[in-house]
């Protein structure tokens, strides 16, 4: 299944957010979308899977999503999303709810998504008694279980220090090496764009327009070796001094109120 | 600055603590004391006749007519109307106040509708409408649960619909995401997101309804603790009187015990 943003652009009223974006997500992939902040990163995730309607513009799916996926398009969130009312596992079992469902289905994909990040004995435990790591896991967990065709990330590390940002990565990556879910993930952070990324686009200032996209050609698994290091720091100066520049700008900007 | 080692010679003085005060640390058993020394405060002004027991009665005997209220019945039977009264009346103000409330939160229309009616009849103080009540339903029950129906109403609109304003957009973007049905977004996410507004709406409007309780029944009831306050001022029976208000401060104290029981056990995942 391919994802086709076509022509698309946003506006908020007067503010013109995004414009003429014309970007393919290809099956397995992961896609970066990296650019300064307010660029419209986020708003480019919220249309691609629907929770946005665009001012202008289409995005297109080419072909099917798997037959057991419930929810094709599935966002894991920056600030999580969990409802704190809910245990771990009640969180993780609330998209399987509406679908009909066997009690013993639901709970073999709850246990199944639980076992894959981590989660089993904090099956129990409210969100407030978790730390930021360990409620993306669910966050993460939770975006499993209805098995996604494609995993929108919405910088979902930000709001973690840096270690558990590494931890956490390190992790996600583990996981989608064995199931190669095909993902677009949302981040301003340049370093886990390119340990994470099989192309990066580059957005611009606002309003946001497509300004690079690069393709890494290192396989995720390697990019830790001394060999890689060179050619990816290589990369990382040349995507900095593309984005420094935007950034440079977009820090400096009023936003007419 | 170098990184010289200290000189042994040179005099030393440890840094004055200035962090001190400012952090109020529970102190059990204080209040119970402070309590206690009052109550024999008063007990002893009254017995060495430095008030007069026509004016302020002494604890000991608010307690004796108390005693003697309940011997002989009269305090079951003020009670029971009072406590049926303030029930029935809270019980169909929150019932309907939870549905307006609800209808406000949710759709745009009800909301547009509803804001300036409910910031015109809201600020009636609603014991001025019981005369009309009274003309419209009797003298008897129905025109007083209706007075506090109406008190305990519009608190409860408000509280509802701002506690859904406050329900966070992006739990709610997130069940959308996962296609969850409207019914299951207010059900899971819209519900038990307003609950904590809604719970502490309930305390303000259980303490309207006690006002409106006492109000309207020193207007026009026969029986009632507001009736028997109202009956024993008449009649300078001081000591009734204060037992009349003692019952009014143990019925508020155990609503608000028991509202903090439903707030545990509702709320227990904050």
């Amino acid at each position: 299944m391919e994802l086709v943003i076509a022509g698309v652009g946003h506006r908020y009223g007067e503010l013109a957010a995004l414009e003429a974006i014309d970007l393919t997500v290809r099956e397995g992939e992961i896609l970066a979308l990296i650019g300064p902040s307010g660029c419209g990163k986020s708003t480019l995730l919220g249309i691609m899977g629907g929770i946005l309607r665009p001012s202008a513009g289409r995005v297109l799916v080419r072909g099917d999503p798997p037959g057991d996926s419930l929810n094709p398009f599935t966002y894991v969130f920056q600030d999580f999303a969990l409802l704190p009312w809910r245990t771990v596992e009640g969180n993780v079992a609330l998209p399987l709810e509406h679908h009909g469902l066997s009690a013993a289905e639901r709970a073999q994909r709850t246990n199944d998504a639980l076992a894959r990040t981590g989660l089993a004995e904090f099956r129990h435990a409210y969100p407030k008694q978790l730390s930021g790591g360990m409620r993306q896991r669910v966050g993460i967990a939770r975006a499993l279980v209805v098995r996604p065709a494609l995993l929108l990330m919405d910088e979902p590390l930000s709001a973690l220090d840096a270690q558990t940002r590494e931890l956490l990565m390190e992790d996600f990556l583990a996981l989608w090496l064995r199931e190669r879910v095909t993902a677009v993930y949302v981040t301003h952070n340049l370093s886990e764009a390119l340990r994470l990324a099989d192309r990066v686009a580059i957005l611009s200032r606002r309003p946001g327009r497509l300004r690079e996209l690069v393709a890494i050609d290192i396989p995720q698994a390697e990019r830790t070796s001394l060999a890689a290091q060179a050619g990816l720091a290589h990369l990382h100066d040349q995507l900095w001094r593309l984005i420094k520049e935007e950034a440079q700008v977009a820090e400096r900007e009023v936003v007419a109120a | 600055m170098s990184a010289a080692p200290p000189d042994a010679a040179m005099p030393s003085r440890e840094v004055a603590f200035r962090g001190g005060g400012f952090v109020l640390a529970p102190r059990r058993g204080v209040a119970a004391l402070a309590f206690v020394a009052l109550i024999a405060l008063w007990e002893i002004a009254v017995r060495f006749g430095w008030i007069s027991p026509i004016f302020l009665p002494s604890p000991s005997s608010v307690v004796a007519a108390l005693n003697e209220l309940a011997a002989n019945g009269t305090l079951w039977l003020h009670l029971g109307q009072s406590l049926f009264r303030i029930f029935a009346g809270w019980t169909i103000g929150t019932v309907a106040g939870l549905g307006v409330g609800f209808a406000m939160g949710i759709w745009s229309v009800s909301r547009a509708i509803g804001l300036p009616a409910v910031s015109a009849l809201f600020p009636i103080p609603k014991i001025a409408l019981l005369p009309l009540l009274i003309l419209w339903l009797g003298i008897g029950e129905p025109s007083k649960v209706a007075t506090i129906a109406l008190g305990v109403f519009f608190p409860t609109v408000i509280a509802t619909f701002s506690a859904i304003d406050n329900v966070p957009r992006n739990l709610i973007r997130m069940g959308q995401s996962f296609n969850l049905p409207a019914p299951s977004i207010l059900r899971k996410i819209v519900l038990p997101g307003a609950l904590p507004g809604m719970l502490a709406g309930f305390r303000i409007t259980a303490s309207i309804a006690l006002i409106l309780l006492v109000a309207a029944e020193m207007i026009g009831a026969e029986h009632g603790i507001g009736a028997f306050i109202l009956a024993a001022g008449n009649l300078m029976q001081t000591d009734q009187l204060l037992a009349g208000v003692t019952m009014l401060s143990v019925l508020g104290l155990a609503i608000g015990a028991m509202l903090t029981r439903i707030e545990r056990r509702l709320l227990r995942w904050r």
